[in-house]
């Protein structure tokens, strides 16, 4: 690690003012730091802000501060009621220990597990652009089969993330230049050309809040994480599924994967292949393989593609029996 | 006289000191002005060093050195095979310009603070002149001189041809890492000419040994003290480079020095268990008789040193069968010097043999329990010597019974529970049972406590607190007045914690040094005026005896005595001491062979659906003869298991043919098992005294309880599955289909 400033700071207005990284939990940028992958001049702990708080909104729906910790917001009784897949994704994150640190802003920002990105020996485009990929004849195993290119193939990391994208949140942040809201699913942009820019954000923006709308009636949700151990392991493949019935057909399915993905991977494809139909094994196969159609394996992560469909097919097997919510 | 103690559940003596955080582990001890070394860590594989340029590190806040190659006197060599000495590596840091894996010390950055060193220590640019290196087996050069092991009974190839049954496979352990919860760390003081060391060893006795020749000062100019240990797992047996560099840094500045190896070198420079790949041939009768073992062991090396993991030593005594070849080659890789890892050679070799036992009562449709009674040895099959104690038949019992074996269908995925699958699978354990030499001393003091002193070491195993138990059972002292220390090399000399030899090697001398305190408490009862046993000269002394603490007379009951203490301040003596020597029983070696055995059972679950494996059972039943402490011993067992699970199903360091780096050099890639990895174990001993090897007849457990776990998993695996593991851990892609890292 190498020297760097140090700014605290109470309100919003002074954390953008202050023009430097910004420290919440800790948890991936102190990491970062200590293997000099990251070296920020200014560190801005944002800790004291009050953005701590998960609020009701008026119309429905839920407010969530960027600094509330993981563990709280995964118990907070509405999470556990309205949001169930919010809640369980949380809880397979990290280790209590983790998640008593990290902040819900800061986790939508996590960065990779890639081994190459975090050895500042390797070349990294997400690192240092241009510098090539080692990940591409490396070893690969976790990395990612959607939404890589020639550039960057580096898994999104985040649990949570994956869940918020199934219901369909949107990101608050103040900047430079105001404040702004930004749907979920376009937070995160694919690593194409320039892997290093890994959102919309721009400099100085911070976000402020995350907001979920209210979940229709009878929504059901439901996380399901696959990996090799039982826990503090980051995902071989994930499933967040959000589903409202109708009878026996799915009247409205908001999917998303982890693991898999460049980003936490929102699949419109394997919705469409639901949506009004019976909630059926076969039916749910083929939304599977519509989720993973477009997965382009690397030498020692094929397995991915297939463990990506048993963990939606497992999902959504699991929150369709599931007894009625509502 | 109390007995009770032996054998009892007794908490661990240290236990208060390590849970308040009071126990001194190497670094937590204090010096003044002490300074901080980093290391500077080569990044390649395979280079020669043109240059550190150190220029801008010297001159960051704090720095007080940059020592490397160029600018310190080199170390002398460790006299490793001349003297009973050993090194983790032969090849001390510095000794050349050479890079021979990822890893290896380049520079040692010395400043005031921590963070200060690791700055500086970031900014020491190498130039390397950069080879390829070779760090699978495939890039290695074709073994080298003669095997290292090559050893045979009777004509096994000739047996191996004619055998009815014949089963030939290939088995793969991959490189597994010690990773114990304390890092490796030294903290060297120089006093003029003696140097002081805080460590963390299995060997405190070896580890002095060593830096005096590493230093090339006398042995009595170096103490070594490591109180505690936070474990080693064989890691720790040797002293690594840290240790040199500490010692070499201290001597540079004239002041203390700290070095501690970071979590990610944990993985490159202090050893690791070498990758195994194994060729397993058994030939049986039709009715599963052995007529034909083979084994033969491809395994690296560094291209420092050589480590040879003794696999095939269990092929030879396992089992009765009067034709075994075993075979082992060594090939030099760019990967740092393997070193021995719990349960060293027989873990990695049971994987083999053990597995392939059970693919063979596979083929000859054989419950696998009985093809091992089949060919059970009833004498050791190498020597021909009887055991000592073997009660290996009763494991297999027992275990049976317990687990419900007889309930167990064996055909693969028909036994079900709910959406998953079980799969049951055993093996056999076995684990070499030695009693080496001690030197104890046991003071009992005028204060009415006592205390016993030795130059072993308790590695987190307990081993305070069998020195406290016996003392306790032979004095009645109670337990918390026995003062227990070790971990010192000026303490009198006392074994390497390695091998699982430490409890049968320091009983009988703790017993024996114990008894004679007590005689001399016993002497001055009768000699001393004031004493109410004195027996003026000329006079009958009475007989006395020592219990419960008390000295009384010896047909009389011990409360009409008095305490020992008061026969000590009639004396006016601050203690009496007592001080013996034992073993090695090197003649009962002649006449019986000494092993401890276990049978392991274990049970997986498999959820077909999501292709979700876990552990769901697992019971061990050991025979390792009398167990001193039951608590502790319960606790060595499983958590020896939780070490086979991780073996099993998780544990492999994964080298980047590019680099030599193990990609995975940190606790979120290099996966051990959770605690919610690890279900309900359970431990049984049949406790059969061996009393060929000590009065108490104690045998080591500390390695036994891991040696058949991985093989009973892989045939759990296999039974739930239909995918036999050849090779460690089990991966999730070798159901799914898809390649698994390049290893060999």
């Amino acid at each position: 690690m190498q020297e760097f400033r140090y700014r605290q700071v109470r309100t919003v207005e002074s954390a953008v003012r202050a023009n430097g990284t910004y420290l919440a939990g800790g948890t991936t940028l102190v990491d970062l730091m200590k293997l000099n992958v990251l070296q920020p001049a200014t560190v801005v702990d944002v800790n004291p802000l009050p953005l701590a708080q998960v609020e009701a909104l008026p119309g429905g729906g839920l407010q969530i501060g960027a600094m509330v910790r993981n563990s709280d917001l995964a118990n907070h009784p509405t999470v556990k009621q309205e949001y169930p897949v919010l809640s369980e994704a949380l809880l397979s994150g990290a280790s209590p220990q983790l998640r008593n640190m990290a902040t819900t802003g800061g986790n939508l920002l996590q960065k990779t597990r890639c081994s190459y990105y975090r050895d500042t020996n390797y070349a990294c485009n997400k690192r240092e652009q241009g510098s090539g990929c080692s990940a591409m004849d490396g070893y690969n195993r976790m990395h990612a089969v959607l939404g890589g290119s020639a550039d960057c193939v580096a898994t999104h990391p985040s649990d949570m993330a994956v869940a918020m994208m199934a219901l369909e949140a949107t990101v608050h942040t103040e900047g430079p230049n105001g404040v702004r809201a930004i749907a979920l699913r376009d937070f995160y942009v694919l690593p194409g050309t320039s892997p290093s820019i890994e959102t919309v954000l721009q400099p100085g923006e911070l976000i402020t809040h995350v907001t979920l709308p209210a979940p229709p009636h009878g929504t059901r949700s439901h996380y399901l994480k696959l990996r090799d151990r039982a826990q503090y392991e980051f995902a071989l493949a994930s499933a967040a599924v959000v589903v409202q019935m109708h009878g026996k057909h799915l009247a409205r399915v908001r999917i998303a994967l982890g693991g898999v993905g460049t980003r936490p991977w929102r699949s419109p494809e394997a919705e469409r292949a639901l949506e009004g139909r019976e909630a059926t094994a076969g039916n749910f196969q083929k939304a599977a393989a519509a989720a993973m159609a477009g997965a382009k394996p690397l030498k020692y992560n094929a397995f991915k593609i297939e463990l990506a469909k048993m963990a939606l097919v497992r999902a959504l097997e699991t929150v369709t029996q599931m007894e009625h919510a509502g | 006289m109390s007995t009770s103690i032996i054998g009892a559940a007794v908490n661990r003596v240290d236990g208060p000191l390590k849970v308040s955080g009071q126990a001194q582990y190497a670094v937590d001890h204090k010096l003044e002005n002490l300074a901080y070394g980093v290391g500077v860590f080569s990044t390649m594989g395979n280079a020669r060093v043109v240059r550190v340029e150190a220029s801008d590190a010297q001159g960051m806040p704090g720095v007080l050195a940059v020592l490397h190659r160029g600018n310190t006197p080199p170390l002398y060599r460790p006299a490793e095979r001349l003297e009973h000495s050993r090194a983790g590596e032969i090849r001390p840091p510095f000794e050349d310009d050479q890079v021979y894996y990822y890893g290896q010390y380049v520079a040692l950055v010395i400043a005031n603070t921590l963070e200060q060193a690791q700055a500086a220590a970031d900014k020491v640019r190498v130039q390397y002149d950069v080879r390829k290196p070779a760090v699978l087996l495939s890039e290695a050069p074709a073994p080298q001189g003669p095997p290292r092991v090559h050893s045979t009974r009777g004509d096994a190839a000739g047996a191996f041809e004619s055998a009815a049954v014949k089963l030939d496979e290939t088995y793969t352990v991959p490189v597994e890492v010690h990773n114990p919860m304390e890092m490796h760390a030294t903290m060297a003081h120089w006093e003029g000419e003696n140097l002081t060391l805080y460590v963390t060893t299995q060997g405190v006795l070896n580890y002095q040994k060593v830096l005096a020749e590493v230093m090339g000062i006398p042995v009595e100019n170096v103490r070594v003290i490591s109180p505690f240990c936070g474990s080693g797992f064989g890691g720790k047996l040797f002293p690594w480079p840290e240790s040199m560099l500490a010692a070499l840094g201290a001597q540079h500045l004239k002041r203390p020095v700290r070095v501690q190896v970071p979590r990610s070198m944990m993985f490159t420079t202090v050893g690791h268990r070498p990758l195994t790949q194994q060729r397993v041939r058994l030939g049986a009768t039709a009715d599963g008789q052995l007529v034909s073992m083979q084994h033969d062991v491809v395994q690296p090396t560094s291209m420092v040193d050589e480590y040879v993991e003794y696999c095939t030593g269990v092929t030879k005594t396992l089992y009765a069968c009067e034709n075994v070849e075993v075979r082992q080659d060594l090939v030099r890789l760019n990967v740092g010097t393997p070193t021995p890892m719990r349960g060293p050679g027989a873990v990695p070799g049971l994987v083999a043999l053990e597995s392939a036992m059970n693919e063979l009562a596979e083929k000859l449709g054989m419950d696998p329990i009985a093809l091992r009674l089949k060919n059970y040895a009833e004498t050791d099959p190498g020597s021909k010597l009887p055991y000592s104690s073997k009660h290996l038949r009763e494991c297999y019992q027992k275990g049976a019974e317990q687990f419900g074996w007889a309930k167990r269908n064996p055909k693969v995925g028909s036994m079900r529970r709910g959406n998953e699958i079980l799969g049951w699978g055993m093996a056999s354990a076995i684990w070499d049972a030695g009693r080496g030499g001690a030197t104890v001393r046991v003071r009992l003091n005028s204060d009415g406590t006592a205390r016993a002193s030795c130059a072993t070491q308790d590695i987190g195993t307990g081993t305070y607190t069998i020195f406290a138990q016996v003392v306790t059972e032979k004095t009645g002292i109670v337990l918390d007045k026995v003062q227990v220390v070790l971990g010192d090399s000026t303490l009198p000399p006392g074994p390497t914690s390695g091998g699982s030899t430490v409890t049968a090697t320091v009983l009988p001398a703790i017993a024996k040094a114990t008894d004679q305190a007590v005689q001399r408490v016993l002497q001055a009862a009768v000699m001393t005026p004031g004493s109410p046993f004195f027996a003026p000269h000329g006079t009958q002394a009475p007989k006395v005896a020592m219990t419960n603490g008390w000295v009384h007379e010896v047909d009389k009951p011990y409360s009409s005595g008095v305490p020992f203490e008061e026969i000590l301040i009639a004396r006016r003596l601050a203690a009496l001491d007592g001080e013996a020597t034992t073993g090695p029983d090197l003649a009962n070696r002649e006449r019986y062979a000494f092993n401890s055995f276990g049978a392991q059972f274990m049970e997986v679950a498999w959820d077909p659906g999501i292709a979700r494996l876990r552990v769901s059972r697992a019971l061990t039943v050991i025979d390792a003869g009398k167990i001193i402490n039951r608590k502790a011993g319960t606790n060595q067992v499983l958590g020896a298991v939780v070490m086979g699970i991780g073996m099993a199903m998780f544990e492999e360091a994964i080298y980047d043919p590019r680099t030599g780096k193990p990609i995975n050099n940190n606790f979120a890639d290099y996966l051990v098992a959770t605690n919610a990895d690890v279900p309900e174990l359970e431990c049984i001993f049949v406790e059969y005294p061996d009393y060929h090897l000590n009065e108490y007849g104690a045998r080591g457990i500390g390695e036994i309880g891991l040696a058949g776990v991985a093989p009973a998993l892989a045939m759990a695996i296999y039974h739930a599955t239909g995918v036999r593991v050849r090779t460690l851990p089990f991966r999730v892609e070798d159901v799914l289909g898809g390649e698994r890292a390049t290893i060999v």
